[in-house]
């Protein structure tokens, strides 16, 4: 018999706060009785039950407080007093709003091309690509996999000209609301799609997209999280500040040979938001493009985990991270690039590119290549580093204050990944979003 | 062109400086009157840029003494942008690559800013492509530089003329362009002198920075000052810059010398 020491056996994630919070908020969701999802939901509550919360004990989240998860008041998101005003949507976009309750669908016409699957072909489909990337069992995926009853499961059969716009505002709403959606697009077909997902109350947002390219197919994602900080209310205990919204999203994506994927996500204003964009190249040969933007502020905490495998020869990656850092704020990033022997000619960059604007902020970034291909060319590159002197100090000698300087070289920084996005994303502000400057919300 | 009663635009008065300690300016003295071009040369590390830097307030220089005074006003105690707004122009040695800010908001925000310091409106973003595309023309500049990025990517001679071309915007009153012309192939040398040429003004005062007659033969200095070890050695016309074509900088040295023995405390003075 193995001796085993007295502290392992302590039941600690049973007894631990968080598991309390799992235990409530389970208890607190209707039961799982929706055809045909019922067997997967009630799967995924009893797996879920099983795995210890997010914390730094796991390796995974090893740079990444998760704290504020159980800080969310565990029921199903309250449905809002009155509804969320949203800008309206610009000419050309198919605008579907996500709340969990009701059918994005419903009384829809879709444009040609775009068709809903049906609940047979669903069931098969569903999950696949999360599996596929190894994401099936991950807390974050199970939480969402317990939540989530509506799937907005989608077909694309040709080029869209719409852009697919999915929507979420929990507004000041508390709880937590679970989001899915699954996006075929078969060969040859393209879509653009644009995710907004704003939250300022004490909510958390669980996001799971699937998506499955088949030969030849594109698609364009935008991904836009803006958080914003909680106004204090009177609901809090007089001298604590008020939970901040939380955000999960995984984006899982299988791409068969000679599609392209872009995926351009920016990020902010969450106490934690957590973005996980995974892609399996099937058979390689195809060409993934990521772009990612992140901003901390105050005591927020932004992480993104990549991972991109090549199951095949002949890939293509093109990722560039960037993060900014101001206040107490935490930013991580790793990357992973995993390319095993079947992937010869796999051409991979990675970049990820920091900017630490103070000196209470804290940024940890890591690329994790792993390659056992020995024909392969992968390159990466990661920089931290403040403002730097000679560019204010040129835009100064230009008449410019310092302090606009700044703001023009931190836009400038930010330009670069928000200029990539689909076009009808300037509706949502990104910028001034990003840099916590947006008046009109 | 020398006018003695024109008013003095800049007056370096014995200008100390360093740099992490290193005293580089060594005690720079020069009189800048309106309409006057003049041309600093020295060799490589005699402190040329330096001097510029601390003229435009680079936060990196620490002035340890000396004086600066513009049109009167104490220069070393204005912030670098507001240096910028009433008047004083630095053309970069090494112009500076700002990736994701567009070369038009620029211009325009720093046009905008030196605009306000004169009383003038500010220019819409219409009015100032106006504007740019009539000064573009100064520097023979393709307009699609103004959508890119700030130099991103640029040529070393297009970062030159994009230096220039925001000098015809602000308008200066003292532009201090430090080796506008290394980069440069001729013809763009030849339009470069000219935008200068055709910005300078009875007005205004120029003074540049070069190692080379070929700019000086395009743009004529009224007075010549060479620098050596942080301070100006010897100052006189446009026939200086021939001389140092000719004979170089090897004399420097010796008088370098004979100064540092001078000023050196406790060292007795050899007088030949
Ligand atoms: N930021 C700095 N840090 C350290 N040393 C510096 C700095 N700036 C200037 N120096 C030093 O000061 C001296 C003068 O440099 P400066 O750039 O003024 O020379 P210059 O006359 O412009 O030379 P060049 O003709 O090569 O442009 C050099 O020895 C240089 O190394
Ligand atoms: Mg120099």
């Amino acid at each position: 018999m193995v001796a085993i020491p007295v502290g392992e056996l302590r039941p600690q994630a049973r007894t631990s706060p968080g598991q309390h919070w799992l235990t409530d908020l389970l208890a607190s969701l209707p039961p799982s009785d929706i055809a045909p999802l019922a067997s997967r939901q009630r799967q995924a509550r009893e797996a879920l039950a099983a795995v210890p919360l997010p914390s730094r004990r796991q390796e995974t989240w090893r740079f990444t407080d998760a704290a504020a998860i159980p800080l969310i008041p565990a029921h199903p998101l309250e449905a809002p007093s009155a509804p969320i005003a949203l800008p309206a949507p610009q000419p050309g976009v198919l605008r579907l709003v996500l709340d969990g309750r009701r059918d994005p669908l419903a009384g829809l016409t879709l444009p040609a091309g775009l068709e809903r699957l049906a609940p047979a072909e669903l069931e098969p489909l569903l999950g696949g690509s999360l599996a596929a990337n190894g994401a099936a069992g991950t807390w974050p995926v199970l939480l969402n996999g317990a939540l989530a009853t509506p799937v907005l499961a989608l077909r694309v059969g040709l080029a869209l000209p719409t852009v697919l716009e999915l929507v979420s505002d929990t507004g000041a709403a508390t709880g937590v609301l679970g989001l899915r959606v699954l996006l075929v697009l078969e060969a040859g077909a393209s879509l653009e799609v644009l995710e907004v997902h704003r939250a300022r109350g004490a909510s958390l947002t669980s996001v799971v997209v699937e998506a499955r390219l088949g030969p030849n197919a594109r698609l364009r994602h935008g991904l836009l999280a803006q958080g914003q900080a909680p106004q204090p209310g009177s609901i809090e205990p007089a001298g604590s500040a008020p939970a901040a919204p939380v955000l999960l999203h995984h984006l899982a994506v299988v791409q068969d040979p000679a599609s392209e994927l872009e995926l351009i996500a920016a990020v902010s204003g969450f106490g934690l938001a957590r973005l996980e964009p995974l892609v399996v190249q099937s058979s390689g040969a195809a060409f993934t493009r990521l772009r990612g933007l992140q901003r901390v502020d105050g005591s927020q905490v932004a992480d993104t985990h990549s991972r991109v495998l090549f199951a095949g020869p002949d890939g293509r990656l093109d990722q560039v991270h960037k993060a900014l850092a101001d206040g107490a704020g935490r930013s991580v990033f790793n990357g992973a690039v995993i390319v095993p022997r079947e992937a010869q000619r796999t051409d991979a960059a990675q970049l990820s590119r920091s900017l630490l604007l103070s000196d209470r902020a804290r940024i940890d970034t890591k690329p994790e290549l792993e390659i056992v291909a020995d024909d392969v060319r992968c390159a990466h590159g990661a920089t931290v580093s403040r403002l730097q002197q000679d560019e204010l100090f040129y835009l100064q000698s230009r008449g410019i204050a310092a302090d606009q300087a700044a703001r023009l070289l931190l836009r400038g920084f930010c330009e670069e990944v928000l200029a990539d996005l689909p076009a009808p994303a300037s509706l949502w502000r990104p910028l001034q979003a990003l840099m916590g400057e947006d008046p009109l919300r | 062109m020398i006018r003695s009663d024109a008013p003095v635009l800049l007056e370096i008065r014995d200008l100390r400086a360093s740099v992490e300690e290193q005293p580089i300016l060594k005690g720079v003295s020069l009189t800048i009157r309106a309409g006057e071009i003049h041309a600093v040369m020295g060799r490589n590390g005699s402190g040329k840029s330096t001097l510029s830097k601390v003229l435009a307030g680079h936060p990196a220089y620490r002035v340890i003494g000396g004086s600066v005074l513009y049109r009167g006003e104490d220069l070393l105690a204005l912030e670098p942008e507001q240096r910028a707004r009433i008047g004083l122009f630095l053309g970069f040695q090494y112009p500076v690559e700002i990736p994701g800010v567009s070369n038009l908001e620029f211009l325009r925000v720093a046009t905008n800013a030196r605009r306000q310091q004169q009383g003038h409106d500010e220019l819409d973003t219409f009015a100032f492509e106006d504007l740019v595309h009539e000064r573009l023309k100064v520097v023979q500049m393709d307009p699609a530089f103004l959508e890119r990025s700030v130099n991103e990517g640029f040529s070393g001679g297009e970062k030159k003329r994009n230096e220039i071309l925001q000098m015809a915007l602000l308008e200066p009153l003292v532009a201090i362009l430090d080796e506008t012309d290394s980069g440069l192939d001729i013809d763009a040398l030849r339009i470069v002198a000219g935008g200068v040429n055709h910005l300078a003004s009875a007005d205004n005062a120029t003074l540049l920075i070069t190692h080379y007659q070929r700019l000086l033969d395009v743009i004529t200095p009224d007075y010549v000052h060479v620098m050596a070890a942080g301070r100006i050695l010897r100052t006189g016309g446009k026939e200086l810059a021939l001389e140092l074509e000719e004979s170089g900088y090897d004399w420097v040295d010796a008088e370098i010398e004979r100064l540092e023995a001078t000023l050196a405390p406790g060292i007795a003075l050899e007088v030949g």
